[in-house]
């Protein structure tokens, strides 16, 4: 089943807040190898002027996660999930994400396009803290395999 | 900073254990990133690297450069090849960082990614304002 069209311009209802953990913040800083004492020391960060840890730039994939298992569990989408390869992924911040954020994420799909059997969805989460001042967009194409 | 000024290089050791880290820490438990009968029953050649992963790693001597001068306002990447990592020997990453732009919002920094000799990231590009 090819994807469906008309996901193009969809905006979903925002997902539950996240509220963004100071040891989440360091276990995922040594997942992705990150030393610097931002992401990992209170002192070093808020000297910085930040207000507690800092997270990697991509730790917002965590924050989007949640959209985009909204996308996938869309009834009319057509996205059978086996099929899904990673094509890009963009981050674009107005701040970085420090722990004690309550960031709450809202998803639309910008494009569906076909492309020799396969389909190629761009998904855009837009991710706002708590005062609802914007902090990241995650930028997501999902490359979905045709039948072979 | 000049256009091709090499800002940071280095390479990092990945292996299975790190997969498994990733996966807790991140909440994506795709099967594919830790066992081999998952990846081989969809085609592919055994264990691969979260692109996620990757993409986390490969900033990471930009982050370290840039420290408090200055922080990061957009990063891309396309994922161009997998990263297949040896449940014995892992998988060397080499990320190469330099200067592809300069104008008055700062600068582009272009990411290198290689694996096994061939690149892993297309268009991988980090902006950077400075302060």
């Amino acid at each position: 089943m090819p994807v469906n069209p008309d996901l193009q311009g969809r905006v979903f209802p925002p997902v539950a807040p996240y509220l963004v953990g100071r040891e989440k913040v360091r276990e995922f800083a040594r997942a992705v190898f990150a030393t610097s004492p931002l992401n990992h020391s209170v002192e070093a960060a808020v000297a910085a002027g930040f207000a507690d840890v800092v997270a990697p730039p991509t730790f917002a994939v965590v924050v989007q996660e949640a959209t985009l298992a909204q996308l996938l569990a869309e009834p009319d989408a057509g996205i059978d999930f086996s099929r899904v390869v990673h094509g890009e992924q963009r981050f674009s911040y107005s701040r970085p994400i420090v722990a004690g954020d309550e960031l709450t994420a809202t998803l639309s799909v910008t494009s569906v396009k076909s492309l020799g059997g396969h389909s190629m969805v761009t998904a855009e989460s837009a991710v706002v803290d708590a005062s609802g001042a914007h902090v990241v967009t995650a930028i997501s194409t999902l490359v979905v395999r045709g039948d072979e | 900073m000049n256009i091709g000024d090499v800002v940071a290089e280095t390479t990092f050791h990945v292996t299975r254990d790190s997969l498994v880290r990733y996966a807790g820490a991140s909440g994506d438990f795709n099967a594919i990133h830790y066992r081999d009968d998952v990846a081989q029953s969809v085609g592919l050649p055994g264990v691969l690297a979260h692109g996620m992963l990757t993409m986390g790693i490969a900033v990471q001597p930009v982050v370290d450069w840039l420290g408090t001068k200055g922080s990061i306002v957009d990063y891309q990447v396309r994922f161009t090849r997998p990263v297949l990592v040896d449940g014995a020997d892992g998988a060397d990453l080499t990320v190469v960082a330099k200067v592809g732009l300069v104008d008055d919002d700062g600068a582009r920094i272009d990411l290198t990614v290689t694996f096994n000799g061939e690149t892993v990231l297309g268009k991988a590009q980090v902006r950077v304002s400075l302060t």
